[in-house]
């Protein structure tokens, strides 16, 4: 176990070299630039391969390239970064292939506010690219969560076959902390299929609708990767709309089934609260505070952070909705995850959007306020 | 059905996409023979663009990455660095490959990858119902260009070269054997090495900008604008009008292969 005061972006990289990271393309953009200097730095030491490519498309484009050269893959971006990648990670989820993003959330749109901080991503990231198709999204909040959630994020890659993405944000990405990065973590490695080549179908799902291992390129496994939709064996099959619609369905469910599975959230006095500070990303932060206020001052008041956002995990704020009066969403936007919250709770409780833009994040007061007022 | 498909094709992917008289077949044919004389099929690692060429390597039952329109190069470039020994080869197109794609060919080109990127110019976007491309001649009509095509089109082998390819040639699909002798040595060339394959296309390049759809037409046409390195070098500009160079044009070797550096620059030791 080793302590570190550093910063979230190199807790993220200090994560994905521990998860087992091994090829990472970046472009300079701030506020995330630190994980691909981080990356350059670290990965020849592990002899894995850094490249800083001539744009985020490229720099998408090349992981995704390596993950099917046998590497675990990662890149790091911010908000217009982001949206040039969007191509690729709705390629990889078409193509079940492994890889995470990281996207520190800058101030949008277009160039918007480089320097500060939002969390104006979390749609983009669940359907910035076009078509149907799923994403795992995780949200960390502190150094201490980039870390672990970077290494966590790599090993669903893995099991889920498909994109992880990690929303983290200028804030959580500059401020240093302490984090604790253990000796050895928890990695899943990449498993092998489980058949031989002559009967191995890449694209057939073996159980709970995941697929069977996945080969590297020049195993002899002789595999079509096809980002058109494609059946079980990878043929073109756009021309048959049955074999297309369950092709998607596969992608689709292949996350969405496995829902109660990646809930990950972190709770403060929900069980009696009647007030209740939903967060996420860097706002948890004073949400927490603002709890203990109210606490102290005799308020009912709890706290509930996700720590993933898609799946977005309906039965946790279902329970929530059916037992606080008031739900209170602090949010750096304009009230995005707000209306997952009010969808689940569907009347069941008062739903309040506490939205703040302009790159700073909520006060513990700005939020208490928010409480009082909704009394 | 040649015993050279039998060895090598994906026959769960048959028939063809190409219309009648497409010149990508031609390429398909080549590229097997020089697979096959090489023997590398085991070491082959195959990226296809979007188009009617980037159909090519799902063909073949090797590994094959069939991607994104434009990046087929990117992709690539994480193939290669994952592993120097892949023989990697991309097939792309002309719009692919210097249209939406232009910025990463010359990345590409100056970091001198060892890909072998097989580039066929038919001088316009087929696939999508024949648009102009950055390709297509001055004044040629298309479905974008009814008018005639006012922008120059590059000559995408200077353009290889200046950008730090080291391996740059041109042929058409009317030079089945030269082409073949330039794809063995192109891949066996440890750098960044450009094919340009002319090609003719009836359904759409042949029937709007040469007004015929005629494979045996266009293909004589290509051999007449066809003009190898030492005439080129000895015709006047107004001769070399409407006409291209084929042959080897850049063959640079001692230059430092990228993959090649990366590995080397690795510590000894791990330290981790």
């Amino acid at each position: 176990m080793e302590t570190s005061v550093i910063h979230g972006n190199e807790a993220c990289a200090r994560g994905a070299i521990a998860a087992g990271c091994r090829f990472f393309a970046g472009y300079p953009i701030t506020p995330a630039s630190e994980i691909t200097e981080f990356m350059s730095r670290l990965l020849p030491r592990y002899r894995g391969v850094f490249l800083q490519m001539e744009d985020e498309i490229a720099s998408i484009c090349s992981v995704l390239g390596a993950a099917w050269g046998g590497a675990k893959t990662c890149t790091a971006t911010s908000g217009p970064g982001f949206t040039l990648m969007q191509e690729g990670i709705g390629w990889a989820a078409e193509t079940d292939t492994p890889v995470v993003v990281i996207d520190v959330m800058r101030g949008g749109p277009a160039t918007g506010q480089p320097t500060s901080s939002s969390q104006q991503d979390v749609m983009q990231a669940k359907y910035g690219s076009h078509g149907d198709y799923e994403v795992i999204v995780l949200v960390p909040s502190s150094a201490q969560e980039a870390f672990d959630l970077t290494v966590k994020a790599f090993n669903l890659a893995e099991v889920y076959r498909n994109p992880v993405l990690i929303l983290t944000d200028e804030i959580v990405g500059h401020t240093r902390e302490k984090v604790r990065i253990p000796g050895q973590v928890e990695i899943v490695e990449r498993k092998r299929p489980a058949s031989a080549a002559a009967g191995y179908v890449p694209f057939r799902p073996v159980s709970g609708g995941l697929l069977d291992g996945m080969p590297a390129f020049n195993q002899g496994y002789g595999i079509l990767v096809d980002g058109q939709l494609h059946d079980e064996f990878g043929g073109r099959a756009g021309h048959k709309p049955e074999v297309s619609a369950a092709m998607v369905e596969r992608i689709c469910r292949k996350i969405t089934d496995h829902a109660d599975e990646l809930v990950d959230v972190e709770e403060w006095m929900v069980e009696d609260a009647e007030v209740v500070f939903v967060t996420f990303g860097s706002p948890a932060r004073p949400a927490l505070r603002a709890a203990k206020d109210a606490r102290s001052q005799g308020i009912k008041a709890g706290f509930l952070k996700l720590r993933i956002l898609w799946p977005f995990p309906d039965k946790i704020i279902d329970r929530v909705g059916r037992q606080a009066r008031q739900i209170i969403v602090p949010e750096m936007n304009m009230g995005k995850i707000f209306r997952e919250v009010e969808r689940v709770v569907a009347g069941r409780a008062e739903v309040l959007s506490l939205p703040k833009l302009g790159g700073e994040v909520h006060t513990p007061a700005e939020i208490m306020r928010s409480m009082t007022n909704g009394q | 059905m040649h015993p050279l498909a039998d060895k090598y094709i994906r026959k769960r992917t048959l028939p063809l996409i190409f219309c009648p008289g497409c010149g990508d077949g031609t390429v398909l044919n080549v590229f097997l023979r020089a697979v096959e004389d090489l023997g590398i099929f085991k070491d082959l690692a195959l990226v296809g663009g979007i188009g009617c060429s980037g159909w090519l390597p799902t063909y073949l039952q090797s590994d094959v990455l069939h991607v994104l329109h434009g990046r087929a190069i990117p992709f690539a470039c994480g193939l290669k660095l994952t592993d120097p020994r892949r023989k990697v080869v991309v097939f792309t197109g002309d719009g692919d490959c210097v249209g939406i794609g232009g910025n990463h060919f010359i990345h590409a080109a100056r970091r001198n990858i060892d890909l072998t990127v097989i580039m066929i110019n038919n001088g316009i976007y087929g696939m999508t119902g024949g648009q102009v491309a950055p390709t297509t001649p001055l004044q040629g009509r298309t479905q974008t260009s009814p008018y005639g095509n006012l922008e120059p089109p590059f000559d995408v082998c200077e353009l290889a070269r200046s950008a730090g390819a080291t391996y740059v040639a041109r042929w058409t699909a009317a030079h089945p054997v030269q082409l073949l002798r330039t794809i063995k040595e192109g891949i066996e060339h440890p750098g960044f090495t450009f094919i340009e394959v002319m090609a003719q296309c009836p359904t759409q390049a042949g029937r709007y900008i040469e007004g015929t759809s005629d494979a045996g037409e266009l293909l004589s046409l290509l051999k007449k604008r066809a003009v190898s390195l030492e005439k080129a070098k000895e015709a006047s500009p107004g001769e070399m009008t409407g006409k291209f160079v084929v042959g080897k044009l850049h063959h640079l070797t001692g230059r430092k292969e990228f993959s090649q550096a990366i590995y080397d620059s690795f510590p000894q030791e791990k330290s981790g």
